[in-house]
C-alpha cells in the first residue's frame, strides 16, 4: 500500500485542501475569459498560467465541471488517424496523456489497454491498412491484424459475430488507452486554480460584446465582463456561442449516445470498435462495460436518451459477445457532438479579433483534451495559430481545403 | 421463521422447493424470492458489500438489495429480494474471495481509514507502478461473473398501445387505472411485483376491481424501464419487452423508503419497516424476534400492529421527532411498547458472529452520551422517504421540494404526464386513493375520454420524512450508500475538497452510481451537501434520473436480433454452381464460383478469362435501380447528376457521377433514356438505399414536377459479356442485337419482358439486362443454358472486379475517398459546368480554381516483378514523405502484368513517371504510371456491333 494513504489513517481531519477555489463575484476585468469549464477550456486555462504566465484568466461554466462531452464520453484515447495533420495532432496528444497524472499528482486512470478497430468487409480492411500506412509513416504503432490476433486480445469474442459479419482482420493500435474523464477536468481544473485562475461554476454566457471586430466583453447571468480576448470551448453549445459573435460555421450538432453495464467481473482487457457493427467498447476500473455506437442519424440539440439505441447496441453486442445476453444494462445517457463536414475539428483565430475557437470536436474531442489546451493556449497567447492546428482552421471551408478524417474518426472515438 | 399461514400470503405451500447458496441445502416455497426464502431460513448474510465487504442482508425486500446479488450460474448480479425462488437454483453471493463465509476480502474493511473518498486519485499513480496497481484493482472490482458458455438468448419484443399507461400499481395506482378506465379510456396497469395492491395492505377490494375491469389490462412482474419522447415506455417483463405507446401516462410509482444514518446501519436485520411488512405478509417470514423501530413518521406506527401479530416483541420505538401526535403515542400505549421521542440510534452493534445485529445504543438527538443499550435481532426503520420519480424526470418534469413533506414532488408536469400518491407527495392512505382517483380522471380526460373531476386532496398533516435522519459518529462506519460503501465522513470530505454541488459529488465520491443509482442513498447525500453549503435541498437540486429504472438485460433490449440480408432471386442459382458468398452492403454476392480442385485465383482467372475470350454472366441485381417520370424528369437527373441528361436521346444510356454539396464523389451510375419523361437509372449497390433517400429528399425539396420510384427489388439484373455473348442471346430474345453500344432497348429475353442496356464496364461486347425479380432465375436458367454449346462461365464480383481495373473503371469507395472531387478521380471529362445548376456545382467551380491535390493514375509493376505486390492502400512515398496511395491492385491475367490504380500528387501523374510504392514490411516496390485502359485501350472490343 503507497504510504501517501497513512496519512489518511494518521490525520483526524482529513488533510485533503478543496481543490476548486470558490469565487462569489465575477471580477470586471480579465484578459482572458474561456467559455466552457470542460476538457478543452480546463486544460487550455492550466496551459495559458502555466506555460504562457497569464493567469488572470475566467473560466465560465454554465453547469457544473466537466459536465459536457467531458464526462459524458466513452474515454478512448488514441492517435491512429488518417491525414498527417490528425495523426501529428493526436500523436502530441497522446504523449502529453502519458505524463498526466504525475504533472497533476492525480490518479486519472491512464490505462493502456491496446485498440482494435475491427474490420468485417474488405473495405474497411483497405481503410485499415491505410491507415495503419499513414501511422507508420510517423512512426506511430499501428498495423493490421488477422482475426487470430483479435481473439488472443479478446479470447472470448465470436469471430463469425453471429455469423453475419465475421472478422477478417484488424487495425491494431497498442497505444490505445481509456482515462477516468472526470478526473481529467478536475486535474486541470484543480492545476489552473493553483495558479490563479478563476473558476466560475453556474455562470452562463448571455452574450458576446463585439465592437469593431474586436471582442470587447463578455455578458452573464452573474455580471458583465470586459476582456480583449474569448476562448470559445463548449463542444455541442458552439453553434449557439458562435451566433454570439455572427460567425457562421458548417458545424451541425447531433445527439451521440452510450450506455453502462452492470459492474462484472473485468474479462476485457483491450477496447474493441466494430464501425460495421457500430460497437466501440471497453470495460472500465469499476468493472462496467463502456459501449457506445454511432450518432443519432438527426439533427438534434438535446441530451435525452432513445430506446431504440440501447436496443440496437444491445443486438450487436450479442453478436460480439452472444454471452452477455444476462448481463445487464445499468444507465444510457446522451451528448451533443458538433460535428464538422470533413471530421475534422475548428481551431484557431476567426475572423472576429480576439475570438479563438476550439469546437467541431463531435465525437471525438476527449482524446484531443492535452494538445488541445497545449495549441489553444498558445494561439490565444501569441494571437497566432499553433503549427500543429494549422489544418484545422475555420476558413478551411471557405477555401476547400479540407482535413478528411471521416474514415478515421467516425465510430472511432 | 416462517410464521402461519397469513392472509393473502404470496407462496404457495403445497409447493416446496429446494435450492443451494453457497454450497448448502434449502427450502422455500414457489411465491418466494430468493431472499425470502433464504431469511426464512435463518440466513441474515446474504451478500458482502462492494467494497469493505461487510455483511448486508434485506434492507428493502423491494428490488433494491444491491448488497444481495448473487450468482446464479452464468448469470451474474442476481437480485435476491427480487428474483423468485425456482427448484434447484444453485446460488452464490458475488464478490467474494472464496466464499461467503470465509471472504478473503473481509480485511477491506480494517483498512477504510486509509481508503476514505477518491483515495484512488491520491496514490498509484506512478509510471511505473500503476500497470500492477491497475493489475491489482481489476482484480478486486466489478461484482458477479460473466458466464462465457451462455448462449445467445433471443427475447421477443411486442408493440402495445393504450390511452392511459399506469405505472404503479399501489392504491394510488389502482384507483387511478379504475377512474380512467371508468371514464372510458383503454388502461395499462403496470407493477414491478407479482402482485397488485403495493407495499401496503388491505386494497384487495380494489385490487379485484382492477383485475376484472374490461379496459384494464395489468401487467405484473414488469417494470417500466424509462419514459421515453411522445409517452413511450418500454415494459419489462421476466421474458419479454412491450413497447408501449400510451396517449397518456400516469406516474404512480411510489416512494422508496429512506435509511436512517447511524454507525453500522448496515447489519443485516437493519431493515426498511416496509421490508419487514413485506416479508410477513407476502412470504409469511418473521423478519426477527425483537426489534427496536426508528421512526420518524405515521407510517411507522400504522405497521406496528402487523409486527406484534407476527410475534415480533417491539423492545421499543425510537422516533427522532420530539413532538409525536398524539394519536401515534396512544397506539404505542395500547401495546405497552417503551417510546424514546427525540432519540436516536447512534450505533448499532454486532454479534459476536458479526452477521447480524445484535444491539443498538440509543440517545438523545443532538447528544450522542450517555447512550442505552437495547438489545435486539432487528431493527426496522421508518424514517421517510424519496420519490420514485425516475420517469418523471424523464418525461421532463419540473420537480420543487416541498418543505412541508420533506421531499421533491411535481411542479409542473409535462403535457399528457400525471403523478399520484406517494411519488406525487401524498402518503395518507385515504388521500393516496383520492389523489389516484384524480390523477386517473385527469388523464383520461387528457385523451378525451369524460371530464376531469374536480378532486381535491388535502395536503398533508405532518411530514412522512425526516429532515435530517443522520446521526454522524466518530468511528464512521455510518453508511449513505449501501452501493459503493460510502460512509457520512466521505461525503463530507468529498465536499471539503470542493465537490460541492450535486453532480461533481456524485462523481467524485460515485455516491448513487452503484446498481441501485441511488434509490436509496441520494436523498441523504443531497442533504449531506444541503447542510455542508448552508443551502436547502431544494437549492442543491437532484442528479440527472437517467433510464434505465432497473437494469434491463441486453438480451431483452437485443430481442430477436434480426439482421436482415438481401438476396437476388438467382440466389439458389449461385449457390448450386458453387458461388462463395461475399457481403455488400445489406446483400450477398458471390465472390467467385468455386471449382473442385481449383484455388480461389485460378477460378477468378478462369472466370475472367471466360469473359475475355468466350461468354460470362454476372448478377448485377444488387444495383440500385430507380425509376424517374413526369415532364421535369430531364431536369431533376440534370440537377443531381454532374453530366447533362436533358440532351440524351430516347433509347440511349449515359454513365451518370453524383457529387454532394462539397463537390465529393459519392456514387455513379448508368442513366438509360426510355422515353422523354421517362427514365430508368442504377446506382452502385452499396449506395442504393441512402441515394434513393437523398434523391427523394431533393425531390421534396425542389417540388419538380416528376415522381422516382425504387425498383431495387423488383427488378433482377445481369450482365451478359464477352465476344460470344451476342451469339448466346441472339436465340432468346427479339430485340435486334445489333443495337449499337451505349443504347437501351426493350423486349423480351426467355420470354419475360426486359430492358436491354449496352454497357462496357467488363470491356467486352455485353449487355445489362433487367427483367422483374419473379423471372430473374427463369431468364438467368435460360442464358446459362443457351450459352452452354459456347463455354459460358458465371463470374463473380472478384473477376468483375479484376475485368474493370483492366479498363481502368473505377469503383466508388474503393478508388475515391470522402474528399475526392471527380478532377481527382480523372472524371473532368464528366462535369459539365456549364449547366445552370447541379448539386456540387459551386463547390467544383471553387475548386478548379485551386491547384489539384491528387490525381487517380493508372500503374504497371515491371514485367517479371518478383516478391511480393503492393497491395490496396500501400503509399506511394516521394523523397521520404507520403505522395499517395495504391486503391486497387491486380494480377492482370491478359496483360500478365500487375496493374493497378493509385493516387498521386498531381506533378507525379506523367506517363512513363516512376512510383515507389511502400509494402507494409517497409520495402520499396517501382512502378510505372501508364495510360488507362490498361486493355483494348480504344475500347473497340465493346463498342463492336457486328
Amino acid at each position: 500500500m503507497p504510504w501517501r494513504l497513512l496519512r489518511f489513517a494518521l490525520s483526524n481531519k482529513h488533510p485533503e485542501p478543496r481543490m476548486f477555489t470558490r469565487h462569489d463575484t465575477l471580477k470586471p476585468a480579465y484578459d482572458v475569459v474561456i467559455i466552457g469549464g470542460g476538457g478543452h477550456g480546463l486544460a487550455a486555462a492550466y496551459y495559458l498560467a502555466r506555460d504562457h504566465g497569464i493567469t488572470n484568466v475566467c473560466v465560465l461554466e454554465k453547469g457544473y465541471l466537466g459536465g459536457g462531452n467531458t464526462g459524458r464520453n466513452t474515454t478512448i484515447i488514441r492517435s491512429n488517424y488518417l491525414t498527417p495533420e490528425g495523426v501529428k495532432f493526436y500523436d502530441e496528444s497522446v504523449r502529453l496523456w502519458q505524463d498526466l497524472s504525475t504533472d497533476f499528482d492525480l490518479n486519472l486512470f491512464y490505462s493502456n489497454r491496446g485498440h482494435f478497430t475491427l474490420a468485417h468487409t474488405d473495405a474497411a480492411l483497405r481503410t485499415s491498412r491505410w491507415r495503419a500506412e499513414v501511422n507508420k509513416h510517423f512512426g506511430i504503432e499501428s498495423e493490421v491484424v488477422g482475426p487470430e490476433a483479435v481473439k488472443k486480445a479478446a479470447p472470448m469474442i465470436d469471430l463469425s459475430c453471429g455469423g453475419h459479419a465475421p472478422i477478417l482482420g484488424a487495425l491494431y493500435h497498442a497505444p490505445g488507452a481509456v482515462a477516468r474523464h472526470d478526473a481529467v477536468a478536475w486535474g486541470y481544473g484543480r492545476g489552473a486554480d493553483l495558479r490563479g485562475v478563476e473558476i466560475h461554476q453556474r455562470t452562463e454566457v448571455l452574450g458576446i460584446d463585439v465592437v469593431g471586430g474586436k471582442v470587447t466583453g463578455v455578458r452573464t447571468n452573474r455580471g458583465n465582463i470586459a476582456t480583449g480576448k474569448v476562448l470559445c470551448a463548449v463542444a455541442g453549445s458552439t453553434p449557439r456561442v458562435l451566433d454570439m459573435v455572427g460567425i457562421r460555421s458548417p458545424i451541425y450538432v447531433h445527439p451521440l449516445q452510450a450506455m453502462v453495464s452492470e459492474p462484472v467481473k473485468p474479462w476485457l482487457d483491450p477496447i474493441l470498435v466494430s464501425g460495421s457493427l457500430h460497437v466501440y467498447i471497453s470495460q472500465s476500473a469499476r468493472g462496467e462495460l463502456v459501449m457506445g455506437a454511432s450518432l443519432d442519424p438527426y439533427e438534434v440539440q438535446s441530451t435525452r436518451s432513445t430506446f431504440d439505441f440501447p436496443e440496437g447496441l444491445s443486438a450487436h453486442m450479442l453478436d460480439m459477445f452472444p454471452f452477455l445476453s444476462n448481463v445487464k444494462v445499468m444507465r444510457q445517457w446522451a451528448g451533443m457532438a458538433d460535428m464538422t463536414p470533413d471530421f475534422a475539428p475548428i481551431m484557431g483565430r476567426t475572423p472576429v479579433e480576439g475570438f479563438y475557437l476550439d469546437g467541431g470536436w463531435g465525437t471525438w474531442g476527449f482524446k484531443a483534451t492535452p494538445v488541445c489546451g497545449k495549441t489553444m493556449s498558445y494561439t490565444v497567447a501569441n494571437d497566432r495559430n499553433h503549427d500543429l492546428i494549422t489544418g484545422f482552421t475555420l476558413d478551411r471551408f471557405r477555401n476547400f481545403e479540407l482535413t478528411g478524417e471521416k474514415g478515421a474518426a467516425s465510430v472511432g472515438h | 421463521m416462517r410464521l402461519p399461514p397469513q392472509s393473502g400470503e404470496w407462496i404457495d405451500r403445497s409447493q416446496p422447493l429446494n435450492f443451494r447458496f453457497e454450497g448448502r441445502a434449502y427450502t422455500g416455497f414457489e411465491g418466494d424470492t430468493v431472499a425470502s426464502a433464504l431469511w426464512a431460513s435463518g440466513v441474515s448474510m446474504l451478500g458482502h458489500s462492494f467494497k469493505y465487504h461487510r455483511p448486508r442482508g434485506i434492507l428493502s425486500a423491494a428490488n433494491h438489495d444491491v448488497n444481495a446479488l448473487m450468482q446464479a450460474g452464468g448469470t451474474p448480479n442476481v437480485r435476491a429480494d427480487a428474483t423468485p425462488l425456482e427448484a434447484g437454483m444453485a446460488l452464490t453471493a458475488v464478490n467474494t474471495f472464496g466464499t461467503l463465509e470465509r471472504d478473503a476480502g473481509r480485511f477491506l474493511g480494517g483498512f477504510a481509514r486509509f481508503l476514505p473518498v477518491g483515495f484512488y486519485y491520491k496514490a498509484f499513480h506512478s509510471k511505473r507502478l500503476f500497470p500492477l496497481w491497475e493489475r491489482m484493482f481489476r482484480a478486486m472490482t466489478g461484482l458477479g461473473r460473466v458466464g462465457f458458455a451462455t448462449p445467445r438468448l433471443r427475447t421477443p419484443k411486442r408493440y402495445g398501445f393504450c390511452d392511459v399507461l399506469v405505472v404503479g400499481g399501489g392504491p394510488s395506482g389502482l384507483n387511478a387505472a379504475l377512474a380512467a378506465a371508468e371514464q372510458g379510456a383503454d388502461v395499462v396497469l403496470v407493477d414491478e411485483h407479482a402482485r397488485l395492491g403495493g407495499s401496503t395492505h388491505g386494497a384487495s377490494d380494489l385490487v379485484d376491481q382492477v383485475t376484472a375491469h374490461p379496459r384494464i389490462r395489468v401487467f405484473t412482474d414488469t417494470f417500466a424501464a424509462g419514459y421515453y419522447a411522445d409517452h413511450w415506455v418500454p415494459l419489462v417483463e421476466r421474458d419479454r419487452i412491450t413497447k408501449m405507446r400510451a396517449r397518456a401516462v400516469v406516474v404512480a410509482a411510489g416512494a422508496y423508503e429512506q435509511p436512517a444514518v447511524f454507525r453500522n446501519n448496515d447489519l443485516p436485520g437493519i431493515m426498511f419497516a416496509t421490508a419487514a411488512q413485506r416479508l410477513i405478509r407476502r412470504y409469511a417470514v418473521r423478519p426477527a424476534q425483537r426489534v427496536v423501530v426508528l421512526a420518524a413518521n405515521a407510517d411507522a406506527y400504522r405497521a406496528l400492529e402487523a409486527f406484534i401479530d407476527a410475534g415480533i416483541e417491539v423492545a421499543a420505538v425510537i422516533d427522532l421527532r420530539d413532538d409525536v401526535p398524539a394519536d401515534q403515542q396512544s397506539v404505542l400505549a395500547a401495546l405497552r411498547i417503551p417510546l424514546h421521542t427525540g432519540h436516536c440510534i447512534v450505533e448499532a452493534l454486532p454479534a459476536n458472529d458479526g452477521k447480524r445485529v445484535a444491539a443498538v445504543r440509543v440517545a438523545a438527538v443532538g447528544a450522542p452520551a450517555p447512550a442505552t443499550n437495547i438489545t435486539c435481532d432487528g431493527v426496522f426503520m421508518s424514517v421517510g422517504w424519496a420519490p420514485a420519480a425516475p420517469l418523471l424526470y424523464q418525461a421532463g418534469t419540473k420537480m420543487r421540494y416541498d418543505d412541508g413533506v420533506h421531499q421533491f414532488v411535481p411542479d409542473t408536469l409535462p403535457d399528457g404526464v400525471f403523478a399520484c400518491g406517494r411519488v406525487n407527495g401524498i402518503h395518507t392512505p385515504a388521500a393516496r386513493l383520492l389523489d389516484g382517483e384524480r390523477a386517473g380522471s385527469a388523464a383520461a380526460a387528457h385523451c378525451g375520454f369524460g371530464t376531469m373531476k374536480a378532486i381535491s386532496v388535502p395536503a398533508e398533516m405532518e411530514s412522512p420524512t425526516h429532515p435530517w435522519p443522520i446521526v454522524s459518529h466518530p468511528k464512521g462506519k455510518n453508511f449513505i450508500d449501501f452501493d459503493e460503501d460510502l460512509q457520512l465522513a466521505d461525503l463530507e470530505n468529498a465536499i471539503q475538497e470542493g465537490f460541492d454541488n450535486i453532480e461533481l459529488m456524485k462523481r467524485y465520491s460515485t455516491v448513487g452510481m452503484g446498481p441501485s443509482q441511488g434509490k436509496h442513498s441520494n436523498m441523504n447525500a443531497l442533504r449531506v451537501l444541503a447542510r455542508a453549503t448552508g443551502s436547502t435541498p431544494g437549492e442543491v437540486g437532484t442528479t440527472t434520473a437517467r433510464p434505465f429504472f432497473h437494469p434491463v438485460p441486453m438480451s431483452h433490449l437485443a430481442g430477436r436480433g434480426f439482421t436482415p440480408e438481401r438476396r437476388t432471386p438467382m440466389h439458389a442459382l449461385h449457390t448450386a454452381a458453387g458461388a462463395v458468398w461475399m457481403p455488400a452492403g445489406v446483400w450477398q454476392r458471390p465472390e467467385y464460383y468455386a471449382i473442385a480442385g481449383q484455388s480461389r485465383s485460378k477460378c477468378i482467372e478462369g472466370e475472367a478469362m471466360a469473359v475475355r475470350s468466350g461468354v460470362g454472366l454476372i448478377d448485377v441485381g444488387t444495383l440500385g435501380k430507380l425509376e424517374i417520370r413526369g415532364p421535369q424528369a430531364a431536369e431533376f437527373l440534370e440537377r443531381v447528376y454532374i453530366s447533362k441528361y436533358a440532351g440524351l436521346k430516347v433509347g440511349m444510356t449515359r454513365y451518370a457521377v453524383m457529387c454532394d454539396e462539397s463537390g465529393v464523389v459519392i456514387d455513379d451510375g448508368v442513366v438509360a433514356r426510355l422515353a422523354d419523361d421517362h427514365f430508368y437509372f442504377t446506382t452502385t449497390t452499396s449506395g442504393a438505399a441512402l441515394i434513393y433517400r437523398e434523391l427523394s429528399r431533393w425531390n421534396t425539396l425542389w417540388k419538380l414536377d416528376c415522381g422516382i420510384v425504387n425498383l431495387t427489388g423488383a427488378m433482377a439484373a445481369m450482365n451478359l459479356a464477352g465476344p460470344k455473348a451476342r451469339a448466346v442471346l441472339a436465340g432468346l430474345t427479339d430485340v435486334d442485337l445489333s443495337f449499337p453500344y451505349l443504347a437501351v432497348r426493350e423486349g423480351t429475353v426467355a420470354g419475360v419482358p426486359a430492358r436491354l442496356m449496352r454497357v462496357g464496364f467488363v470491356g467486352e461486347w455485353g449487355v445489362e439486362i433487367h427483367v422483374p425479380a419473379e423471372h430473374g432465375a427463369a431468364v438467368w436458367d435460360a442464358l446459362m443454358a443457351a450459352g452452354q454449346a459456347h463455354g459460358i462461365r458465371p463470374f463473380g464480383v472478384e473477376a468483375q472486379r479484376l475485368l474493370r481495373l483492366e479498363k481502368g473503371h473505377l469503383i466508388i469507395g474503393q478508388d475515391t475517398d470522402g474528399l475526392t472531387t471527380p478532377g481527382e478521380a480523372a472524371l473532368d471529362w464528366a462535369v459539365k459546368m456549364d449547366k445552370p445548376f447541379f448539386v456540387g456545382q459551386r463547390s467544383l467551380q471553387a475548386i478548379a480554381g485551386k491547384p489539384r491535390r491528387q490525381q487517380l493514375v493508372g500503374f504497371m509493376l515491371p514485367a517479371g516483378h518478383a516478391g511480393d505486390a503492393p497491395k490496396e492502400c500501400h503509399l506511394v512515398i516521394d523523397n521520404g514523405d507520403i505522395a499517395g496511395r495504391v486503391t486497387s491492385i491486380a494480377w492482370s491475367p491478359s496483360l500478365s502484368r500487375h496493374i493497378g490504380l493509385a493516387y498521386v500528387q498531381s506533378g507525379m501523374a506523367a506517363v512513363g513517371n516512376t512510383l515507389t510504392i511502400r509494402l507494409s514490411d517497409g520495402s520499396l516496390v517501382t512502378a510505372e504510371v501508364v495510360k488507362t485502359p490498361f486493355y483494348d485501350p480504344d475500347n473497340l472490343r465493346q463498342k463492336e456491333t457486328t
